[in-house]
């Protein structure tokens, strides 16, 4: 007997627990079949419409070939499957990357960063996907494979590039995120997360924004910001960090690129926040980083 | 339709099995087919941490938890806290403190402290209120949460009672 408040559940016609990837990709090559990692954002979309699903459930998350977070000749990779939590407490990347860390820190809560997956937060393709923005910022790339003429096809895309719209991707049917993979940043290197909710974490954001790049006494250079729930998708700001790309930071500097950024970004009024309101917020958080910059 | 899987994992220790539908969430297999009713079901979307349950050492929120991935793993609920010498030191540290109003968080509220203190027993004031940061209390206003969790860190590092 159903309890009175439970969810609607997914209607399927069949379930599949892939235990490789090969079984996984295969589960999915009619482009029917739906993954489920976490489930964090599965289990509530599907109640709500807000997302299609095939009627076939393929469940990801004994796939040992899509976990791990590991280092190989210069470039670091994040299998799908880390978790938030895998993230926030994995020694190569609190060494490395500390953004992605620190943006972890700001995911959810402790109960769902143990079960969010970074493949599930790009796949959801959420505007307000946190932990896209750092990766936005590092260059990363998204690793795809599917099932194509017998055989495992595999493919990366610049994850500035996989975005199509809000819930939409330029993934192919049937195709599965296996990693994230970026160059390891130079030594030097920074980053910084913030993100605006009433509170600390547990929130989608209303605006987040990240910034990283190398620091030159009140210059920086490799400057990539990234912003969230301020668009269709999460973006990167490329006028905006050519404006402070190895400018002597003064207030005069960080107005234009205030400015700049007002021009780049195209927020809505929602329930979580007015436009106003969201262009307040984007300003605010970068004026504060580069403010700490131009006072060092 | 409603599809079955067969799954078997250990449970408060015990090693069960159950014939599962593909869909259910976690929560709703530990409560109706196997009488575990701790954990509740209140906002059903993982705000609220009613449903807290430890798996593999982890804490998660069964609402959203597909119950099929409960297979092969080590599970404990409220219910398994209770031991041969009785009630878990977090519920000992909520009964003497008084952090129980109305209840419905409570369950939930003693396991993700547990987890917390699993991980780390020092945790100070400010690392448990991070850590209850997906546990909503609409009674207590927290304060008593948190006196107990540190009257429980405290009597689990084997300096009695505070
Ligand atoms: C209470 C709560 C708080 C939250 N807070 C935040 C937050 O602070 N920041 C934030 O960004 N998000 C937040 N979220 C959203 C969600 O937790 C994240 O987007 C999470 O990373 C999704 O991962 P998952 O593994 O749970 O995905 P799932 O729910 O398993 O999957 C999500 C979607 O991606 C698809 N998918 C999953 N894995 C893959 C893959 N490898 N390849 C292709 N498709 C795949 C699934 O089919 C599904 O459509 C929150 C959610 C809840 C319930």
């Amino acid at each position: 007997m159903p309890l009175a408040q439970e969810l609607k559940p997914l209607e399927i016609d069949a379930y599949v627990d892939a235990v490789s990837l090969d079984a996984a990709v295969r589960a999915l090559a009619d482009g029917a079949g739906t993954p489920v990692a976490g489930g964090t954002d599965l289990w509530i979309q599907k109640d709500l419409g807000k997302r299609a699903y095939g009627r076939r459930l393929v469940n990801i998350r004994r796939v040992a070939a899509l976990g791990g977070i590991a280092e190989e000749g210069g470039r670091i990779r994040i299998g799908a499957l880390a978790t938030m939590t895998e993230i926030l407490e994995s020694p190569l990347l609190l060494r490395a990357a500390p953004v992605l860390p620190a943006t972890a820190d700001r995911f959810a809560s402790v109960q769902i960063r143990n079960a969010a997956t970074v493949g599930g937060n790009i796949a959801n393709a959420s505007p307000a996907a946190d932990m896209v923005l750092p990766l936005l910022c590092l260059d990363a790339e998204v690793e795809l494979a599917r099932w194509h003429e017998n055989r495992i096809d595999r493919r990366r895309l610049p994850l500035a590039a996989f975005f199509a719209g809000p819930g939409k991707t330029r993934a192919l049917p049937g195709e599965l995120i296996t990693a994230v993979s970026f160059d390891r940043p130079a030594a030097g290197s920074f980053g910084a997360f913030q993100k605006s909710g009433p509170r600390p974490a547990l929130e989608i954001a209303r605006v987040a924004l990240c910034i990283a790049g190398r620091r030159e006494g009140r210059r920086l250079t490799s400057v990539r910001i990234a912003a969230g729930a301020v668009a269709p998708t999460p973006i990167r700001c490329p006028r905006t960090e050519a404006e402070i790309e190895g400018v002597a930071l003064d207030d005069a500097a960080i107005a234009r690129a205030l400015e700049s950024l007002g021009r780049e970004i195209a927020p809505i009024d929602d329930v979580r926040g007015s436009a106003w309101y969201r262009r307040h917020l984007a300003a605010a958080f970068l004026e504060e980083e580069l403010g700490r910059v131009a006072r060092s | 339709m409603s599809l079955e899987v067969e799954i078997a994992f250990t449970l408060n220790g015990r090693a069960v099995s159950a014939a599962v539908p593909a869909t259910a969430s976690a929560l709703t297999v530990l409560r109706e087919r196997f009488d575990l009713a701790g954990a509740k079901l209140v906002c059903g979307e993982g705000e609220c941490g009613a449903c807290t349950i430890i798996v593999d050492g982890l804490s998660r929120n069964s609402c959203l938890m597909p119950a099929v991935d409960l297979a092969g793993r080590t599970v404990r609920t409220v219910e398994g806290l209770w031991g041969e010498r009785g009630l878990d030191p977090v519920q000992q540290a909520f009964v003497d403190t008084g952090a129980v109003q109305c209840g419905y968080c409570t369950a939930g509220m003693v396991m993700q402290i547990r987890h917390a203190l699993d991980r780390n027993p020092a945790a100070g004031e400010a690392e448990l209120r991070r850590a209850i940061e997906g546990n909503v209390c609409r009674c207590t206003g927290y304060a008593k949460v948190i006196e107990a969790a540190l009257a429980a860190g405290q009597r689990m590092r084997g300096g009695g009672a505070p």
